[in-house]
């Protein structure tokens, strides 16, 4: 066999699989306690300066908005971010001045909406770091091994590229085919942060729509930080056990935050709110927009539920949940309040 | 009356690429152009067309056009909302047939950059990565590409950085570097016509011209010299059903627009 390929991307988040069963065994509680703080006091707790840091959903679906925003409140610093298919989130963190690095499978773009000016601004002039490249499913199978307790996982895209030469990724020759083979090494972040449909106190929590990452994140971060819609009783988790897609001894930290992904789309509850992005999008074309950003938004405002009445409160909350469900808008005379 | 009035470039690649697409078959694909082109191929002639994006939406009816490949309308009245984890196992597994792709970049071989353009270290311009670009060039029958701008800046001898693989470095290569075997780039479809890749040398060949482009605008456009066989079809104009059906699918214009 001939010896393995080694690629240039620095290797983020991995540790030893002993040494991560032993951190397990020690820091993880089996307890069903009840977890229920606040978004100031689990930021504070579990995310130091200098985590590496997961979000669940997919860059702007199901994004843990609330906690991203208090991040930025609590100016945390020198934060390595896994950009597995991050959007709106690590822009933000990245125009809070949050982020010094970033493993790259997707960032700095908003899909449709067209590229970032805030990251992209960030990586080209230094600011921000990438620590190297990988792919989609790449990053989901460094999770997966996590989750699994094993050191790596193997892959057959990303091979003969530049994506590969910039990962961490390995090539060696499968042992039964003879053909090269990549391998992904486990990849444990430091901190997940969720936003979910609903949860019990104790963490078990429930998504609808699809999972994309998350049932394998929520198994290889070491912390895990959920928000909720909506707290639900342990009793209703136990009537329908198999929606459970986290249990409880995963998650360090519960929170209640309704329409905690604004302007974020939740699934099948509320849609993107294009405006805000919008806004977003064009104001953080430079430092001054960015700033006067946060400083309405984030340092301005004492908690979410203030955010959410500056941007437009119940009228244009219930707004974004007639769009989800495809309703067409009120007659404006109705909209605006007339009889 | 000219083309133009009836209906713009953006909507005649769409039908292009959508007339690619057969029904009882299976494609991945991304925002924008690739899913106009996906559900216009749904709404006329495929209506069997199997539609996966990557977040894990599978065989959705899409009523209107998702922003995002995880946004809740991928999986409008859909088979399964799946995870990442199982569509991109299924298209490793072979299940995929084609996969559908934008890109900034493109060599001789079908090789695509979306990473930077410049030095890795120190680029020019940062562009977002591969996403689920690689996996998908990596793991589908047959990669589609949609490249609105061709020119000697898209179509280039050496890439900065290859993101995607196409051929990589000619007949072979894909296999010997651990790539599933006897896929890869099928067409690409950009502003001036329909590109294959030749057999023997794995080598981009132009196939079919758009209305009015000839086969010197199509060279002129590239740095790299085009395969170009003795004969050379023309694109079918889109009808006015499929207009009219494109202009439902994306009524603000999001992508036809362009």
């Amino acid at each position: 066999m001939s010896d393995p390929i080694k690629n240039n991307g620095e290797l983020i988040g991995w540790h030893d699989p002993d040494e991560n069963r032993k951190w397990v065994r020690e820091n993880k509680s089996r307890q069903l306690a009840d977890k229920r703080t606040t978004v100031a006091d689990a930021i504070r707790k579990y995310v130091p300066d200098g985590s590496l840091l997961a979000m669940g959903g997919f860059g702007h679906i199901r994004i843990p908005m609330a906690l991203i925003y208090e991040l930025v409140r609590q100016r945390k610093r020198n934060l390595t971010i896994i950009g597995k298919t991050a959007v709106h989130d690590i822009d933000i963190l990245i125009g809070g001045g949050c982020v010094s690095q970033v493993e790259v499978a997707y960032a700095f773009g908003h899909e449709l909406r067209g590229l970032s000016p805030c990251g992209r601004r960030a990586v080209e002039n230094g600011q921000v770091k990438v620590t190297g490249e990988i792919s989609n499913a790449g990053f989901q199978w460094r999770f997966l091994a996590a989750a699994m307790g094993v050191p790596f996982m193997p892959i057959r895209s990303m091979l003969g590229t530049d994506t590969l030469r910039q990962s961490s990724a390995r090539v060696i020759d499968d042992p039964w085919s003879g053909k090269p083979i990549g391998l992904v090494p486990a990849c444990y972040p430091d901190v997940a942060l969720f936003h979910v449909h609903r949860c019990d106190r104790f963490g078990n929590a429930q998504i609808d729509g699809i999972m994309v990452e998350d049932f394998e994140l929520a198994r290889a971060a070491r912390r895990l930080i959920i928000t909720t819609e909506e707290i639900i009783d342990h009793e209703e988790i136990q009537r329908q056990p198999w929606r459970t897609v986290v249990p409880f001894y995963l998650v360090d930290a519960v929170i209640e935050v309704f329409f905690g992904a604004h302007p974020i789309e939740m699934p099948v509850t509320y849609y993107f709110d294009e405006e805000h992005i919008a806004h977003w999008l064009e104001v953080s074309k430079t430092p001054e927009g960015t700033s006067r950003y946060f400083e309405e938004y984030v340092f301005g405002v004492p908690d979410f539920d203030t955010y959410l009445e500056k941007v437009g409160g119940i009228r244009k909350l219930t707004h974004l949940k007639q769009v989800m469900k495809l309703q067409p808008d009120l007659p404006s005379s109705i909209k605006e309040g007339e009889s | 009356m000219t083309w133009e009035n009836r209906y713009n470039l953006t909507e005649l690649l769409a039908c292009v690429a959508a007339g690619l697409l057969d029904s009882g078959s299976s494609v991945f694909v991304g925002t924008g152009l690739p899913l106009v082109a996906g559900m216009l191929a749904q709404r006329t002639h495929a209506p069997g067309l199997l539609i996966i994006f990557e977040a894990g939406g599978i065989g959705p009816q899409v009523p209107a056009l998702p922003i995002s490949v995880g946004d809740s309308r991928t999986y409008y009245k859909a088979s399964a909302a799946s995870s990442m984890h199982d569509v991109m196992s299924a298209s490793q597994a072979g299940y995929v047939d084609y996969g559908f792709l934008g890109g900034a970049a493109m060599d001789c071989y079908g090789n695509v950059n979306t990473t930077v353009i410049g030095d890795w270290s120190h680029p020019k311009a940062r562009l977002p990565g591969s996403g689920g670009a690689n996996d998908v060039g990596s793991f589908c029958w047959r990669t589609i590409y949609l490249m609105r701008q061709q020119s000697t800046r898209t179509f280039v001898k050496k890439l900065d950085f290859i993101t995607t693989p196409g051929y990589l470095t000619g007949p072979g290569a894909r296999e010997r570097a651990g790539l599933p075997a006897g896929n890869g780039p099928y067409r690409v479809i950009t502003q001036l016509g329909v590109y294959g890749f030749d057999d023997a040398t794995k080598r981009l060949k132009l196939l079919v011209l758009h209305p009015g482009v000839t086969v010197q605008q199509v060279q002129e456009a590239s740095e790299f010299e085009i395969l170009i066989p003795g004969e050379v079809g023309v694109s079918p104009e889109p009808t006015a059903e499929q207009v009219r059906i494109l202009r439902e699918i994306d009524p603000h214009g999001l992508v036809i627009g362009k």
